[in-house]
């Protein structure tokens, strides 16, 4: 384990649990970015230099903008008088708590037979490319047509409805 | 220690404080941001278990990472937007206050 994985992983746990902590919303979003920067540069520790950069572009990029947009438009950045936290946060804990628990007692429990490969994975965008084009053509493809549905949703969910009164 | 222990726990980390966060904020943006927390735990799992795994050459968990990337971002699309359009008709986004199916 090197300095640098501890480091980031450090910053993406502090970014996560800011983004859950704090009472200002717009806050809640700035932290929530620093966490997925964190999981960017971990995918690039990780010699996974296509997912690190594709993570930066659709999430800081695309979803971080979207959240602090949504953040504006309810005026979500105001603190609600009776508390940010929902009237059952202590069920919410502890059943968050004992899923982390069994994950973490799973990890630990199974570290003698999980993988270890040393070599470095040598992989192109040339590669990729070719097994998207390839092997994953029909996930691809679905996954075209989810995100072409998701737009129009998105767009006729949110749309102003027009005050039709006949 | 085994580097993928290492990745495998701070992983469980976040999706812990995904779903705590998930679970006990009253805001329903938070709660989204919650379960993006949870999303992007899982995509770590997964590029994790490619890089170190036996054949890294075959790109299944790369793929199957960055399908999930798009897919949470069609998620957080919708998401945001169905936000948006319940604002609009109970002027609120507290979760503890929408208790009506009906507009």
């Amino acid at each position: 384990m090197s300095i640098v994985f501890y480091v980031l992983a450090a910053l993406t746990i502090a970014g996560g649990l800011a983004a859950v902590l704090l009472k200002n919303t717009v806050h809640c979003a700035l932290s929530l970015t620093v966490a997925f920067a964190g999981l960017a540069l971990l995918y690039l520790e990780l010699d996974a230099q296509f997912a690190g950069w594709a993570q930066i572009l659709v999430y800081i990029g695309a979803v971080a903008i979207l959240v602090v947009f949504a953040i504006l438009l309810t005026r979500g950045s105001e603190t609600p008088k009776d508390g940010v936290y929902s009237k059952n946060w202590l069920v919410g804990l502890v059943i968050a708590a004992g899923v982390f628990a069994v994950l973490g007692w799973a990890v630990l429990q199974s570290s003698a037979v999980l993988p270890h490969e040393t070599a470095v994975p040598t992989v192109t965008v040339l590669q990729i490319g070719n097994a998207l084009m390839g092997r994953y053509v029909l996930p691809l493809e679905i996954v075209a047509l989810l995100l072409t549905a998701a737009l129009i949703g998105a767009v006729i969910v949110a749309m102003h409805e027009k005050e039709s009164d006949q | 220690m085994n580097p993928l222990t290492g990745y495998l726990f701070v992983a469980a980390l976040l999706f812990a404080i995904g779903l705590a966060g998930a679970l006990t904020r009253r805001n329903a943006i938070l709660v989204l941001i919650g379960i993006e927390l949870m999303l992007n735990a899982a995509n770590l799992n997964l590029i994790a278990f490619w890089r170190y795994g036996p054949h890294p050459e075959a790109l299944t968990g790369m793929m199957f990472a960055i399908f999930s990337i798009a897919v949470a971002a069609a998620e957080a699309a919708v998401g945001l937007g169905l936000v948006i359009s319940i604002h609009r008709h109970a002027h609120t986004t507290d979760l503890d206050a929408m208790n009506r199916m009906k507009g």
